[in-house]
């Protein structure tokens, strides 16, 4: 009998702070544990007792990186509750801004978190003495999408312009077309990152997933769809609870998402891709082909590629936008409260962001849900991480510790949205 | 062009407080940031940030002098300030400017520094905390570091050389 223990006690580049534990038993992965200890923060009871218009603000401090999702799936649940549409140039608008979040996120972790795996640093800084043009690149590509943030959200971290019915202020045309040489550079330099992309080294690590994504008839998904699988799920954003649930287990802070009856699904880029490949601007598609990418991806590995696919498409869908925009005539639509559920849910950088509150008829918050990517995502990196972890363990124990590592952030988990710190536990015996 | 987009074209210094005023200490940066705004200090535009350390890099292209004040968590007596010339030494590794975000400041500083974006004057101040629950209030001891900080600043942007009040405190 071979019994081996290995520790790996700081899972670094990702967001918040957690552990993953693997136990390795002769020759055979026993055990894959993804330990999130950090302490849940209470949002769902903080939001009880506050009003309707103040939700957006609230759940969008859940994280730093992707708070206009936050945003997004708040005022679309209060709007879905109050019976209000935001369509035409203010439903452009979100887009837009939606846009400059997934900018802003995606670049983060390219180049900053993920590409270092890939060409074999430890981190950024170590990356940047060798590429320090890539690094420029991401700066300069980071700033693109906080600008527009910044433009439409008012700040870049924690944008204050969001509100229920629309915005609080519109930009002029004058101000979106104060963004378009930038982002015109931007679109060739995300185009050209796809194909530096293409070129790294990936494991070979096909995976059969139940990939979960809004689906829209004619867009690439950002704030409306209705919630699809690749395994014949297709249910609107208010039946999710029939669906979906959310399970309690012993090593997590965080609760665990399943599919009733079905277990494990994954959400986020290649979900997104996977099951919206079709609605891609032709740009990005294209883009997707000449980097080797089919209509599916199923290789984890490759979602640094479909982020990269991704981030074109952002860019190249905001130039579409502001192109296309017209000052609205009033920021915002008039709403008025009543007592109702309201549900909504918005495709986050990493994945489908469900929001669901219940309102009282002066719209003060009775009861509030919200689950958001990486809690859904859990038990699918633990069954990477179970599978990649059989594949790997030949591999000398410093590298096959790093990969176990890269597979995990190859979900570009954010541990404080899900509760919210990773620390790297292995245990062969 | 704005007012504020031609004040940070010619802002010569550039002070940030980076923290979040939500998690009680972690906002002793901005609050210093705030009150030194209060005091309207020519050429010394002041800027809160929620800990965007990559943004910094972009921030202070803009200025010549950049001083930085974050809060620390290193174990040391609640309200202890620490003051560092970024380019004239490192940030010692045993004084982590309290951070939940993907890179430190001083991976930061080391990526600016590589790519040559680093302003030619960089003075970080830590103060270290004590509670970084969910909270907007500081803690005494943090609260008293606060307007020590906020004069020994306001001494340093007013004065053309960089003698400090508080001496570093540690190597």
């Amino acid at each position: 009998m071979t019994d081996r223990i290995i520790k790996v006690d700081a899972l670094t580049r990702v967001e918040g702070e957690g552990a993953l534990y693997v136990r390795i038993k002769d020759g055979k992965v026993t055990d894959v544990k993804l330990k999130i200890m950090e302490p849940p923060r209470f949002f769902e009871a903080l939001l009880r007792d506050r009003t309707y218009s103040e939700a957006a603000d609230i759940t969008s401090r859940i994280c730093g990186i992707c708070p206009i999702a936050y945003q997004m799936s708040a005022v679309h649940a209060m709007e879905n509750a109050f019976g209000v549409v935001v369509a035409g140039q203010l439903r452009a608008l979100r887009r837009l801004l939606y846009c400059g979040e997934w900018i802003a996120s995606h670049v983060l972790h390219i180049f900053m978190l993920h590409a270092p795996d890939f060409l074999g640093y430890p981190d950024a800084m170590h990356m940047a003495r060798d590429y320090p043009e890539l690094v420029e690149r991401a700066l300069q590509l980071k700033k693109a999408g906080n600008a527009i943030v910044k433009l439409i959200g008012g700040r870049e971290i924690h944008p204050v312009s969001v509100r229920v019915g629309g915005f609080y202020r519109v930009p002029t045309k004058q101000e979106l077309a104060s963004l378009v040489d930038t982002l015109k550079w931007a679109r060739d330099a995300a185009l050209e990152t796809v194909h530096w992309a293409a070129q790294l080294p990936f494991p070979d690590f096909e995976q059969e997933y139940e990939f979960v994504a809004l689906q829209h008839p004619d867009e690439y998904p950002f704030n409306e769809g209705r919630l699809v699988s690749n395994r014949g799920l297709d249910i609107a954003v208010e039946q999710y609870e029939d669906f979906f649930t959310e399970e309690q287990v012993a090593h997590s802070h965080a609760l665990h998402s399943v599919l009733k009856g079905r277990g494990a699904y994954l959400v986020g880029p290649l979900a997104r891709y996977s099951l919206n490949y079709a609605r891609l601007s032709p740009l990005a598609r294209e883009a997707a082909q000449s980097g080797g990418l089919g209509p599916v991806c199923t290789n984890p590995f490759k979602s640094i590629l479909v982020r990269c696919v991704e981030t074109l498409y952002a860019f190249d869908e905001a130039l579409r936008l502001i192109d296309a925009y017209e000052v609205p005539a009033r920021p915002a639509l008039a709403v008025q409260p009543r007592a109702a559920m309201g549900y909504a849910c918005t495709e986050a950088p990493r994945g489908i962001l469900y929001h669901r509150y219940q309102l009282d008829d002066k719209g003060v918050i009775v009861d509030a849900k919200i689950v958001p990517p990486t809690s859904q995502n859990q038990k699918t990196i633990e069954n990477d991480l179970w599978r990649y972890a059989t594949q790997a363990m030949h591999l000398p124990e410093e590298q096959f510790l790093w990969q176990c590592e890269q597979a995990i952030r190859n979900y570009d988990p954010c541990i404080s949205c899900a509760t919210h710190f990773l620390k790297l536990h292995i245990e062969r015996e | 062009m704005s007012g504020g987009e031609r004040r940070n074209m010619v802002a010569s210094m550039l002070v940030i407080g980076i923290g979040n005023a939500y998690r009680s200490d972690d906002g002793v940066g901005p609050a210093v940031a705030r009150a030194l705004q209060t005091k309207n200090l020519p050429g010394v535009q002041c800027k809160e940030d929620l800990g965007d350390t990559l943004s910094l890099i972009e921030q202070w292209d803009t200025a010549d002098t950049v001083i930085l004040i974050d809060a620390v968590c290193s174990g040391a007596e609640p309200g202890t300030i620490y003051r560092f010339d970024a380019l004239a030494q490192p940030i010692p590794t045993s004084i982590p400017l309290r951070s939940t975000h993907f890179l430190s400041l001083a991976e930061a500083l080391s990526i600016a520094d590589i790519l040559h974006r680093l302003p030619s004057r960089l003075i970080v101040y830590g103060i270290e905390g004590e509670n970084f629950s969910a909270g907007v209030s500081l803690s005494p001891q943090v609260e008293d570091a606060l307007h020590g900080v906020v004069e020994q600043v306001e001494h340093e942007c007013r004065s053309s050389s960089s003698c400090p009040l508080f001496p570093p405190l540690l190597e």
